[in-house]
């Protein structure tokens, strides 16, 4: 098991270190006001965001065990304390936490 | 070498109300508390986040390993699930590349790329000369790498205090932070296209193919935004 953890580390990290790379050496040639830069920037924003969404709506980890209506009130309620709290982002995130850890006694 | 004050302001831009350092450090103490559940010993599990950062991809790895996966299986998925650090990398590094500064300094520092430190790079960067940006990032990303690897060494010594309530809990923040940070970040027509189409598509993949969701989502949807930004433009 040891060996195969060390193994397992390694292949994650070159896998990971891979793609950051890569882009920096893509990034030698683009220009920071050119149309490819600008796609890249909304093809990030948007891998972000899918990220995000199946992380929240399919989730790996401890996260499975708990129900969608109450991972999409944690959702709704921390971004109405992220709007309220004049879009503070140390708010909601704890808020989630707390909410989380409750919500998952009851639903 | 690394200019001193601006390595120093990047560092210090976790302490700012913008900051990660609650989400970051909350999951990597998650990360930590998993990775001891499931046989990794400290060295093992700093090792881990020192040399991947990238939350993701830890999560992956140990799914991969609790479910026996091969080495190479872990490798692609790994790969798939992290594939969106080079878009991240090619939508920063052009606005920190300056001829005076050595490749080195980017070869080295794009280690840090992670959605933290990326996040507020983005929102930064303007208030810093081109030419010191690299230091100022390195300061963010050894902040944010730092952070995660204190996470991880106090997850995997408080791993038998976490109940499976307070693992949720600190497994949910993360995507809430991002999403906030996301939200706060959509300040023109093509960043915002990107993340709400991104957030739709991401899961709509999903039913077609799990493992391509997240690049596909990522590519559709970035692509549709690009389009209508610059039409919106012309």
């Amino acid at each position: 098991m040891s060996a195969n953890i060390i193994y397992a580390i390694l292949l994650t990290s070159l896998a990971t270190f891979l793609s950051r790379f890569l882009g920096v050496v893509s990034s030698e040639g683009i220009k920071e006001t050119s149309k490819l830069f600008k796609w890249f920037n909304c093809l990030a924003y948007a891998t972000l965001a899918a990220l995000i969404a199946r992380t929240i709506i399919f989730p790996v980890g401890v996260l499975i065990d708990s129900s969608y209506l109450s991972r999409l009130a944690v959702v709704i309620l921390s971004l109405i304390v992220f709007f309220i709290s004049k879009k503070n982002y140390v708010y909601p995130t704890i808020f989630s936490a707390v909410s989380m850890a409750i919500l998952s006694n009851y639903f | 070498m690394i200019n001193k004050e601006f390595f120093l302001k990047g560092y210090k831009s976790i302490l700012k109300h913008d900051s990660p350092a609650i989400a970051l450090g909350c999951c990597f103490i998650a990360i930590g508390a998993l990775l001891k559940n499931l046989g990794f010993n400290i060295q093992e599990s700093v090792f881990s986040t020192m040399l991947t950062y990238a939350l993701p991809g830890s999560l992956v790895m140990a799914e991969s390993l609790l479910v026996g996966a091969s080495l190479l299986n872990i490798f692609l998925a790994v790969w798939f699930v992290n594939a969106r650090l080079y878009p991240m990398a090619v939508s920063l590094f052009p606005l920190m590349m300056h001829e005076s500064q050595p490749k080195w300094k980017y070869y080295f520092s794009c280690h840090f790329i992670a959605v933290s430190a990326w996040l507020i790079m983005k929102s930064n960067y303007k208030s810093i000369p081109k030419e010191q940006r690299i230091d100022y990032w390195i300061g963010i990303g050894t902040a944010t790498w730092s952070i995660a690897v204190i996470g991880t060494f106090i997850g995997f010594f408080s791993s038998e205090y976490l109940n499976k309530d307070l693992m949720m809990g600190l497994a949910i923040l993360n995507p809430i932070y991002f999403l906030c940070m996301m939200v706060g970040a959509s300040k023109t027509i093509q960043v915002s296209l990107s993340v709400i189409l991104g957030l739709l598509l991401g899961p709509i993949f999903y039913f077609l193919t799990p493992e391509w969701s997240i690049l596909l989502g990522g590519l559709v949807g970035g692509t549709i935004a690009y389009l209508i930004g610059e039409l919106n433009v012309s």
